[in-house]
């Protein structure tokens, strides 16, 4: 996560494809996780309705957020939970920190939350001596082979299962040769397990916050958050402001919606709710800005705060699925990453609103209504108007302009083109079919062009 | 009814038989066509691309070359899209809009302002794979897509589908993006491709002869993966085969 390099996502995508196996069944998986969710969603009859429902209460909430955190804040704090206010990643890490010290914490179990990669937790807290062990499978894997999760619901999706074992045979002592997923799903368990009864502290994010009650939802389906909070004596709660909704009325909506989107199963295994610290521990929540305010702002982007990372749009994303969720170089990928990463780091992340084709397929699975393809639309245009476009492409796009607006300069470019000239001139995108022949034969050269045909046949404009 | 041919630049140059058809259909559907001379371009490689500045007067030049007709038609549903859509880089006078407003893609001009459903001269005795490319699917609702649940509607196949002899065949992924996506071909071109070569793929494994498209930039971009690739498939316009095209 770190660098403030320009994330080249098409050279990133070239070598995830190069994998050949990889990239099938990354593709196949994660259409399959689609496929699912079509199947649930179009099982309920209401669905388009609860997706408007969702997206409205989400709306009313961020245009009400400051209300809301206040009342979550009072009814939390009334609840017996401490709650803790984190302007940034760094406040966000010193808190927890802080808490770990003042608790002798040194070992911190902990479930998948995207927030804690956002602030880069555990490279804060491991130079601090704290040991960080994550207990959802998919993000230990991630973990114990040193690489940031590849996808938000699914973190390691993007390696086969002869990947994993070789990993837990390199870090967990399991026999690298047995690629058999219950062994391996097992032994990471077996693993996990003397972690859970020797820290002092538990992790776990939020899905939902709810103001009404100052109760916190998680949606897991390893069991491994309700661990890592109900057995340590310290439980840390990190949770993004734009996790708040209304009411417990409204959990319904949201709760139908997650795990169908997400993965296509009816409901997740656990949803658990948190609302007061069990007698002689206690339970903090961090609630974390890390620039969601100032993106609250943002006219055209704002919108995007309503998403409840269930990955649909990732999962449903021909560029995603091709791609892998590393090549994205940041916490959040696919769809929903492009237009959250730029507000973010304009400049770090200005190729990957490019790496879309527009298609649309995210805006129409997204449960709350984010118009997803047209914010990227609209990014690029920030992009370009910021000057982030890289010279060639932006010197591309000028001539381009001069030449589409002179009909005389243009039809001496489409001629050329159409007489079959090997080079298009510059104008249609720096010397593209340098990238286009690589893998696509060129169309054939006609023998004339239409207006030539329509000129010589029909005699001018009528 | 005064009707303005709009001829997109890879298709006039690459496609002239696709202009030629859809100006010949047109005509037998009683349109009276214009091919205003000057036209280019609507921009929309340029305002994609987030150069809107730069868009701006190959946009104010659309406008002037297709300003006072009843109808613009085109045989592409992005370029239709993008007039409809995003044609945003000037200032949106009564005849830009009037422009915007009255731009259409070629089979939804068919479907729903000429309503015709019959093709009496036309016969194409093969098996089809149908492409309708993103921009016509999702950006001009042609059809009804997998992510939501609603009755099946499919502007270019119910007019396809009275073609004589045709038959269509059913590919695993039929509203999978196929990775053209405009300058997203050569700027992204290892993913645009692997998609494109699983697309031509999947409608070949489905048993098509041909792929048939509304979207002549999909196809010269599908064309290019499968002539690579060595498959033997076909590719056509729809205006060419709803004229009468027979192979």
């Amino acid at each position: 996560m770190s660098g403030r390099q320009r994330v080249d996502h098409a050279a990133a995508s070239a070598a995830f494809i190069a994998a050949g196996d990889h990239l099938e069944f990354h593709d196949r998986r994660l259409w399959e996780l689609r496929s699912k969710r079509d199947g649930e969603a179009h099982g309920i009859p209401e669905w388009e309705t609860l997706r408007t429902l969702a997206s409205a209460i989400k709306e009313h909430t961020l245009t009400h957020l400051a209300d809301y955190l206040e009342q979550f804040e009072r009814n939390a704090t009334a609840n017996g939970m401490v709650v803790h206010w984190a302007r940034d990643a760094a406040e966000h890490n010193r808190i927890v920190h802080e808490l770990l010290a003042s608790h002798g914490a040194t070992t911190l179990v902990k479930s998948k939350s995207m927030l804690t990669d956002e602030c880069d937790m555990r490279a804060y807290l491991e130079p601090r001596g704290i040991e960080i062990i994550e207990t959802d499978l998919g993000e230990r894997i991630q973990q114990l082979d040193g690489e940031p999760p590849s996808h938000i619901v699914v973190p390691a999706v993007h390696k086969l299962r002869r990947d994993v074992a070789g990993v837990f045979g390199r870090t967990i002592g399991t026999d690298p040769s047995n690629h058999d997923v219950p062994y391996l799903a097992e032994s990471q368990r077996i693993d996990t397990r003397p972690y859970y009864l020797k820290a002092r502290a538990g992790m776990t994010g939020a899905n939902f916050a709810i103001a009404e009650t100052g109760s916190f939802v998680v949606c897991t389906n390893e069991g491994n958050a309700d661990l890592s909070a109900n057995l340590p004596p310290l439980h840390i709660a990190s949770i993004g402001i734009e996790k708040l909704i209304p009411k417990v009325e409204h959990l319904g909506v949201f709760v139908r919606m997650l795990s169908r989107s997400a993965l296509g199963s009816p409901i997740t295994q656990m949803t658990s709710h948190f609302r007061a610290p069990r007698p002689g521990t206690e339970m903090h929540v961090v609630l974390v800005d890390n620039g969601r305010s100032e993106r609250l702002g943002m006219a055209d982007f704002w919108t995007s705060l309503k998403c409840i990372r269930c990955g649909a749009c990732m999962n449903t994303c021909p560029v995603y699925r091709r791609s892998g969720g590393l090549s994205y170089g940041s916490t959040y990928s696919g769809p929903i990453g492009i237009i959250i990463d730029p507000s973010m780091d304009l400049k770090k992340y200005s190729a990957l609103p490019y790496a879309s084709t527009l298609n649309g397929s995210c805006t129409r699975v997204c449960p709350v209504r984010i118009d997803i393809h047209q914010q990227i639309y609209k990014w690029r245009e920030v992009i370009a108007e910021r000057h982030q476009l890289p010279l060639a492409k932006k010197e591309a796009m000028r001539l381009a302009g001069q030449v589409l607006a002179r009909p005389r300069l243009y039809r001496a470019a489409v001629e050329a083109a159409a007489a079959g000239i090997d080079k298009l001139p510059r104008f249609m995108v720096y010397n593209p079919f340098n990238a286009w022949g690589r893998q696509r034969e060129l169309p054939a050269a006609p023998a004339q062009t239409f207006r030539q045909w329509y000129l010589q046949q029909r005699g001018g404009s009528k | 009814m005064k009707v303005a041919l709009f001829v997109p630049c890879y298709v006039d140059a690459f496609y002239p038989e696709v202009g030629i058809a859809t100006l010949e259909l047109l005509e037998r559907l009683g349109c009276e066509v214009h091919y205003p001379l000057d036209q280019t371009c609507c921009g929309q490689p340029l305002a994609n691309s987030g150069c809107h500045a730069d868009a701006r007067a190959t946009e104010a030049l659309f406008v002037r070359n297709f300003a006072g007709f009843d109808h613009i038609v085109t045989p592409s549903g992005s370029c239709a899209h993008h007039v409809r859509e995003h044609l945003t880089a000037i200032e949106q006078r009564p005849e830009v809009s009037a422009v915007r407003m009255r731009t259409f893609e070629l089979a939804e001009f068919i479907h729903d302002v000429l309503q015709v459903r019959e093709f009496p001269w036309a016969e194409f005795p093969h098996r089809v794979g149908l492409h309708v490319g993103c921009s016509t699917l999702r950006g001009l609702n042609a059809a009804s897509t997998s992510e939501i649940a609603e009755p099946p509607f499919n502007k270019p196949r119910a007019l396809l589908a009275a073609v004589r002899g045709i038959e269509f065949v059913q590919p695993k992924r039929p509203d999978e993006c196929c990775g053209f996506g405009g300058t997203f071909s050569v700027f992204e071109e290892p993913v645009s491709a692997r998609m494109g070569q699983d697309k031509v793929g999947d409608h070949a494994q489905a048993g098509a002869q041909y792929i048939v498209s509304p979207d002549m930039s999909c196809v010269m971009h599908q064309q290019g993966c499968a002539r690579r690739m060595g498959l033997p498939l076909k590719f056509i316009h729809l205006a060419q085969v709803l004229n009468g095209a027979r192979a």
